[in-house]
């Protein structure tokens, strides 16, 4: 139904152009699911907006037919162009925080979508509207038509996304990373949702992915993508199940695996554990090692609380707390990994929060070695602890100061901490550092901007590691990556990890990601843990109802 | 909502007694209120007496509590300059600049949108890059440059408008309206556009900016591969998204036009309170000044008011939450 043929997209730009798509094709059904699958900068999404005709400007097609059914897409003036969009193609969204109109209710944007290409009464596009949203599963639909965005919870909104993207029974939609942002259980619910309407209502889906899970726990074909071009093609089982393209089988090997724990993530030119080769380099190991001779240090977190304050809803009565982390006990040994896994909401960053005293909790107890960890408000700016707990966030883009150097940002904590008074001893260790971290010792004198995501992060690494820290906390070092960078960082985290003996309490919401990392495992649901315990014997037998639920709705990427 | 409607009043109460505050300790402290009174001749004993009797021997909190309960009773004391009250002589000129600055508003909201969501759906055209251009010339000429320049062009080369003053009024109760004779608006016109085009830029390039901006946002990326209208994806999606932060710097402006017409009334000679505060600072007419300073203030809290009131008005997500 869908063709598209030797597909190629180019963006002009003053320094020549640039080819952001070569020569693809892709051929879907109704009633398919096709997935495009490849890493950021593969031209996934790109190949989306070529077909429904959104290319970002100046982007355009240079070469190729796109046809639907009988449709040259191609040939189509801009007006009738907007009129198959929604009427026969159409799009959901990545992030359905945001791709919903807030000053709109769900009705106003069902109705209008309803009447931009038929000419129904406002009742009858009501009707249609609300039967929809039951069919997608939204309860009391009658009733809840009428709220605004912000008043559903994430996975509904999805799912109200989906009715927007279908109300006008299209022939093809296009879904960008439809699943991304939400958590697995409801990743799940509206996977399973897409899988239910291309069968019942024999819809082509192009489902554009960076997750081989999801690729391969819905799709039917996938195309693999690498720098705008199509690596390897064919039905889903056959491609992940025996790779033919060289770079198919790297990205399978990066991908963490659920079932059993690897020592080393396969990464193409991966020489095993770096050994610091120069001179700088071996200087800047040693004197890290000579830091954390004593080894990495344990932490007991006893019947920890967290409030926040709840929004006010009364005048006359004060607002209820809200509960981020209600009697939480935990123990990190010494020298070992601690996973701590949730679903966004439980609380994994306010408790990586409350230890590094960036949260003033508000009843329990930690303790650091055997020194009791102060409250965040109470913690002395020259306290220990500010020194030997040390953090790896999320995001590499906003966690690095843009206006500063890659040599500053290393210096700093050596600085800061008064590890290193001497000027220059502290620009060879920062430059020792970026060897120990597989970076250039020349890009010293960079800024942030001129890294990729994974140096970013690996510079993180380094910045954290030179405050020579006996207990590192890393809070989704890898979710915002690749899965080939992800791999490089998760290797390298374990490498230093068995250098230097350090604790590491590893926050992550992706199971598979968790397992090949930790040595203990703890699950929080809600501010509470429900399970806690060795890593391996959790992911055989897991005990809690929550954590078998997790464990059986992460997708499996073996075959 | 009524929480929160509740809040932002207590805290405008609190502005406005910072401000008297501020006015009363110029009223207070800048000169001497006895020695401005009497003459040369009166004799120590005498002045004195009336400290005595005007109370300003008595503690400063009672003091500063008996010029605000006076304030709130409507009582704003007498001018230096004129013996009238104070409170007459600004209620007085109060309509003219509030007509004033409200066409003034009229104007650059009127042009200014409409303008500013044409430059941002054509981002590249001609016309933009003219318009652009223009309003940028126009708000780096000096207002009083600008309304001399009018004055040259349509009151004195073309003869259409009258270049002065304020005429054409009809009384409405107990204010002077110059909105109801087509002499009155051409009296005001020109102060208006004066008054009013470094606004018009203002609200152009603002609205420009946040349109553009909300025009990138995935709401509209989806609206538009849903293949709604343009029209309706413009003008219903795009610009309510747009106004919400467009209207809190209006309604900041708008106090400021108020507060700052001084320039503009003084080109035109508009009988409005800018002109009275600066003849007021030429005799060194303290009680006008500091009741100046309070109306003032009073425009700016209403307004912010107003604005927040409108917030609530437009984003639904500052409403009361319902059950979701």
């Amino acid at each position: 139904m869908l063709d598209v043929k030797n597909l190629t997209v180019t963006f002009p730009s003053r320094r020549g152009d640039f080819t952001a798509i070569q020569d693809v094709s892709i051929q879907v059904k109704p009633g398919e699911i096709h997935g495009l699958v490849g890493e950021s900068g593969a031209g996934k999404s790109t190949i989306g907006a070529a077909i429904i005709g959104l290319l970002q400007p100046p982007g355009y097609v240079a070469s190729g037919l796109m046809t639907l059914g009988d449709t040259d897409l191609c040939a189509l003036t801009p007006e009738q162009a907007h009129e198959v969009r929604g009427d026969r193609i159409s799009m959901i969204f990545q992030d359905p925080q945001t791709s919903l109109n807030p000053l709109m209710t769900i009705e106003d944007q069902l109705i209008e979508t309803i009447q931009a290409h038929s000419d129904v009464s406002t009742s009858a596009a009501r009707k249609r509207a609300v039967d929809l949203l039951e069919e997608i599963g939204i309860k009391n639909a009658a009733d809840r038509i009428g709220a605004y965005p912000h008043q559903f919870s994430g996975g509904m909104r999805q799912r109200v996304v989906i009715a927007l993207a279908l109300c006008t029974d299209p022939e093809l939609i296009i879904a960008d990373e439809p699943t991304t942002a939400l958590d697995v259980a409801v990743q799940s619910q509206v996977l399973d949702l897409i899988r239910q309407l291309a069968d019942a209502r024999d819809i082509a889906f192009i489902l554009i992915t960076h997750d081989i899970g999801v690729i391969a726990q819905i799709t039917d074909n996938v195309t693999v993508l690498r720098g705008g071009r199509v690596m390897e093609t064919g039905a889903t089982e056959r491609v992940l199940g025996a790779p033919e393209h060289p770079y198919t089988k790297s990205l399978m090997a990066a991908v963490p695996r659920l079932d059993r724990k690897l020592d080393r993530f396969l990464v193409p030119g991966d020489g095993g554990p770096p050994t610091a080769s120069d001179k700088q380099g071996v200087d800047a190991e040693a004197w890290l090692l000579e830091g954390v001779q004593e080894g990495g240090l344990a932490l007991e977190v006893d019947s920890l609380t967290v409030r926040f304050a709840g929004t006010r809803t009364s005048l006359f009565r004060k607002p209820d707390p809200y509960v981020a982390l209600q009697d939480v006990s935990l123990t990190v040994p010494a020298g070992r990994v601690l996973g701590l896994v949730g679903e966004s909401g439980s609380g994994k960053s306010t408790l990586a929060k409350a230890i590094c005293g960036l949260v003033n909790p508000s009843g329990g107890n930690m303790r650091l070695g055997d020194a009791a960890l102060p409250y965040g408000k109470a913690r002395a700016r020259r306290d220990p602890s500010r020194r030997v707990v040390q953090m790896v966030f999320q995001d590499p883009y906003s966690s690095l100061n843009a206006r500063h150097r890659i040599g500053d940002i290393l210096a700093e904590p050596l600085a800061l901490y008064g590890l290193e008074p001497d000027k220059a001893a502290r620009h060879a260790l920062a430059i020792g550092m970026l060897r120990l971290v597989e970076l250039e010792p020349d890009v010293i004198d960079r800024y942030p901007h001129q890294f990729s995501g994974g140096q970013r992060q690996r510079i993180a690494v380094a910045r954290a590691l030179l405050a020579r820290p006996r207990f590192l906390i890393c809070d989704e070092p890898t979710s915002a990556l690749d899965v080939s960078i992800q791999a490089q960082i998760l290797n390298l985290l374990k490498d230093l990890q068995a250098k230097f003996n350090l604790t590491i309490l590893f926050i992550s919401h992706n199971l598979a990601v968790v397992r090949q990392m930790a040595d203990d495992v703890a699950v929080l649901q809600s501010g509470q843990i429900v399970e806690a315990g060795p890593s391996e014997t959790f992911f055989e037998a897991p005990k809690a109802t929550y954590s078998k639920s997790l464990l059986s709705l992460t997708p499996a990427t073996n075959f | 909502m009524v929480y929160f409607i509740l809040k932002r009043l207590v805290q405008s109460v609190f502005v406005m007694l910072a401000v008297a505050l501020l006015a009363f300790s110029l009223f207070r402290f800048v000169g001497d209120p006895v020695s401005q009174m009497t003459g040369v001749e009166t004799s120590v004993q005498d002045r004195e007496r009336l400290r005595e009797e005007l109370g300003l021997n008595d503690p400063f909190v009672l003091q500063f509590g008996r010029f605000a309960g006076d304030m709130l009773r409507g009582d704003f004391g007498f001018s230096y300059r004129t013996r009238q009250p104070v409170g007459e002589m600004i209620t007085d000129r109060i309509p003219a600049t509030l007509e004033l600055g409200t066409v003034a508003l009229l104007i650059s909201l009127l042009v200014g949108i409409p303008a500013g969501v044409y430059t941002a759906l054509r981002p590249r055209g001609f016309m933009t890059q003219t318009i652009l251009l223009t309003t940028l010339i126009g708000v780096s000429i000096p207002t009083f440059v600008i309304g001399i320049m009018l004055m040259f062009l349509f009151g004195v080369h073309l003869g259409w408008l009258p270049i002065f003053g304020r005429s054409g009024t009809v009384e409405i109760g107990s204010w002077t309206s110059s909105l109801f004779t087509l002499e009155g608006w051409r009296a005001l016109i020109l102060p208006a556009l004066t008054l009013g085009v470094y606004q018009l830029t203002l609200t152009m390039r603002l609205v420009r900016a946040e349109m553009m901006e909300v025009l990138r946002s995935d709401y509209i990326r989806f609206a538009t591969a849903r293949g709604i209208p343009y029209r309706r994806l413009h003008f219903r999606h795009a610009l309510a998204n747009t106004m919400i932060p467009v209207i809190t710097i209006i309604g900041l402006q708008f106090g400021g036009v108020i507060a700052f017409s001084i320039v503009t009334e003084s080109v035109f000679q508009w009988p409005g309170m800018g002109l009275l505060f600066l003849d007021s600072i030429r005799f060194v007419d303290i009680p006008v000044m500091g009741v100046y300073l309070v109306v003032i203030a009073f425009f700016f809290v209403l307004v912010n008011l107003l604005v927040d009131m409108l917030y609530i008005a437009i984003d639904p997500r500052l409403r009361v939450k319902e059950a979701a």
